[in-house]
């Protein structure tokens, strides 16, 4: 599975949930109204400028802080395809392999695209190619669980599927 | 085989006799806590997926907290759907709006969690039970949902980083100071995944509440989960709050278990810390801080809102006054603490003092109502988080310490080291 995108790099460790979506939107839950304030306090115009299958790249953490899934609801309405970071906050992770959402853990990873390059993502391969600079890298491909979680359609379709339930 | 208090646990409610970090388990869960931010979306997925059930009422506490009393039509309606959630399922312990507080702190002093049980919530500072030897945990709103209509969730074995005091915290020195001094050494990522398991001769004396603030601030770190082996003082707390005996596991980790990393702290070598704009572990000596100006001081959240912070603050606001270009903001954790200070007049104090005192709820902690942080406003706080925009504008700057910290720098209008005011005459008092 590839998915290609254009890139918005963060060069930042530590990017988390109050400034993915800020506390002051959490009175709702619905995605296209979270993905019209997706990322302001960190760049007040990225809302403005992200378009379907775009993809953001940070350092280390990404997504630390609250619980609150909105962050990746939010990065999903707004069109955001995956997310590439050297590494994730671990509810941020749970959460967006809870929603299918694509990320991808890559070493360094800030250092190595410009905002604006198109990069072209192999999922099952675990490669990364930069098509400006013509880089192939890396990575570790999502555990077996996210796919699957991914392939059911979400983990509540999943557990459905599963049809379990544990009676005390 | 060896194990950590986290294995242990995992490894109890799986019915093995060993696991190791990086397996992937679905564990049974003890209590789901639900809170009118995070569940509402979770209930309305359940409904929307034909699975609007939930695997045991008795199980699941819920407690709104975040915009309770609603600040606005909006968090009316998310007050309303949990509530509505909760009259439809005959969940067993709901808190209404003025006999509870914040969820977490609520929750400590139930007498529901037991230590050995697992506790998830959709927020991320449950880890708080996990002074009580449970391992609890903050998970999203589907995961949430999972758990409300599975009563299991699926993790991997954490990693555990052990942290082993020693000696006494000296005066004027708290458990926030221990916490903020622990994430500064291993940074805001440096228990990413794990879990933090506290222990040492130095824990025998920190009270439960002191104990409370360690684990609270486990995700501030990056940890899964904080995690405190029952002892002596978590028994005496059971009995207290009625805790039926038969449900304690107070698991002991084995003395050769495997640590990630283990980090010494020695208690009575900790000063004050103060932790700068925009990260929990951006911490510095008070010394570094003293003499920043404030526009706001705020005690409260599930971090240090709780009875033993309050009567520290008013130690000190006593017979004085806060400064005049200061709001001071006090938030009792609970309904039960906002009690127990009127008792003890801790609350006259406050207000004669010029400090407003709120009800209790998540107030300005996450920048939603009550002291929400204006254009470049600077506000030292006894919360958990000072990320941009948490409380309020993102040019505001927020500054985390212990409440006597907070209460000294609001008496001053400056940040403050509250082992340098002058001592107040009877007389003055
Ligand atoms: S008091 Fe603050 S940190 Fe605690 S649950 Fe409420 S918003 Fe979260």
């Amino acid at each position: 599975m590839k998915v290609t995108g254009r890139v918005h790099v963060y060069a930042r460790d530590h990017i988390n949930t109050d400034e993915i979506i800020p506390a002051r939107y959490l009175t709702s839950d619905d995605p296209a109204y979270l993905a019209q304030h997706v990322m302001e306090d960190l760049d007040p115009d990225f809302p403005k400028s992200v378009q379907p299958g775009d993809i953001v790249v940070a350092g280390k953490n990404f997504g630390t802080g609250s619980s609150r899934e909105h962050a990746v609801w939010a990065l999903k309405a707004a069109g955001v395809e995956v997310v590439i970071a050297e590494s994730f906050a671990n509810i941020f992770y749970r959460n967006a392999i809870n929603n299918g959402f694509l990320i991808v853990e890559l070493p360094n990873a800030p250092q190595h695209f410009q905002t604006g390059d198109q990069v072209e993502v192999d999922l099952t391969g675990g490669t990364l190619t930069n098509l400006r600079t013509g880089q192939e890298l890396h990575f570790s491909p999502l555990p077996d669980f996210a796919i699957q979680v991914r392939e059911a359609g979400g983990y509540l379709e999943y557990l459905k599927a599963k049809g379990g339930s544990q009676e005390r | 085989m060896s194990m950590t208090l986290a294995e242990k646990i995992l490894a109890h409610k799986v019915g093995r006799d060993v696991v190791r970090p990086g397996e992937l388990l679905e564990v049974p869960v003890d209590w789901v806590l639900a809170h009118e931010v995070t569940t509402p979306a979770a209930i309305k997925m359940l409904e929307a997926r034909d699975m609007d059930r939930v695997w045991n009422p008795d199980r699941v506490v819920a407690v709104p907290d975040h915009t309770v009393p609603a600040k606005d039509i909006a968090s009316a309606r998310l007050y309303q759907r949990l509530r509505a959630w909760v009259q439809r399922h005959g969940i067993k312990h709901w808190y209404e709006v003025g006999r509870g507080g914040i969820a977490h702190t609520v929750f400590e002093a139930s007498g529901l969690p037991a230590p050995g049980e697992v506790v998830v919530s959709g927020d991320s500072h449950t880890p708080n039970a996990g002074a009580l030897g449970t391992f609890a945990t903050g998970i999203g709103s589907t995961d949430l949902a999972g758990a409300i209509y599975a009563g299991t969730i699926w993790l991997r074995v954490p990693e555990t980083l052990r942290i082993e005091l020693k000696g006494r915290l000296g005066p004027g020195v708290y458990a926030k100071d221990i916490i903020l001094e622990v994430i500064r050494r291993i940074g805001d990522d440096g228990a990413r995944g794990m879990a933090m398991e506290w222990g040492g001769e130095g824990m025998a004396s920190l009270s439960m509440e002191e104990r409370f603030t360690l684990t609270n601030m486990a995700v501030e770190a990056g940890g899964m989960t904080g995690i405190i082996p029952a002892d002596e003082t978590t028994q005496a707390y059971l009995r207290e709050k009625e805790t039926p005996e038969e449900r304690w596991h107070c698991f002991q980790p084995d003395p050769d278990a495997q640590y990630a990393q283990v980090v010494e702290v020695d208690l009575s070598q900790l000063e004050p810390v103060v932790a700068f704009p925009n990260r929990p572990g951006n911490g510095h000596p008070i010394s570094e801080a003293v003499g920043i100006r404030i526009d706001q001081a705020y005690v409260g959240s599930c971090t240090n809102g709780r009875i033993s912070d309050l009567r520290e603050v008013a130690r000190i606001l006593r017979g004085r006054q806060v400064a005049p270009w200061v709001r001071m903001i006090i938030v009792p954790a609970t309904q039960e603490i906002y009690k127990q200070a009127l008792r003890e007049g801790l609350i006259e104090i406050f207000v004669d003092a010029g400090a407003t005192v709120s009800y209790p709820s998540c107030g300005a902690c996450l920048g939603m109502h009550t002291g929400v942080l204006g254009p470049n406003d600077v506000c030292i706080s006894s919360t958990n988080r000072n990320f941009t925009g948490r409380m309020g504008h993102p040019t505001a700057q927020i500054y985390l310490a212990s409440p006597a910290v907070v209460a000294a720098s609001a008496v001053t209008g400056h940040i403050t080291d509250p082992r340098t005011l002058e001592p107040i005459t009877e007389e003055a008092a």
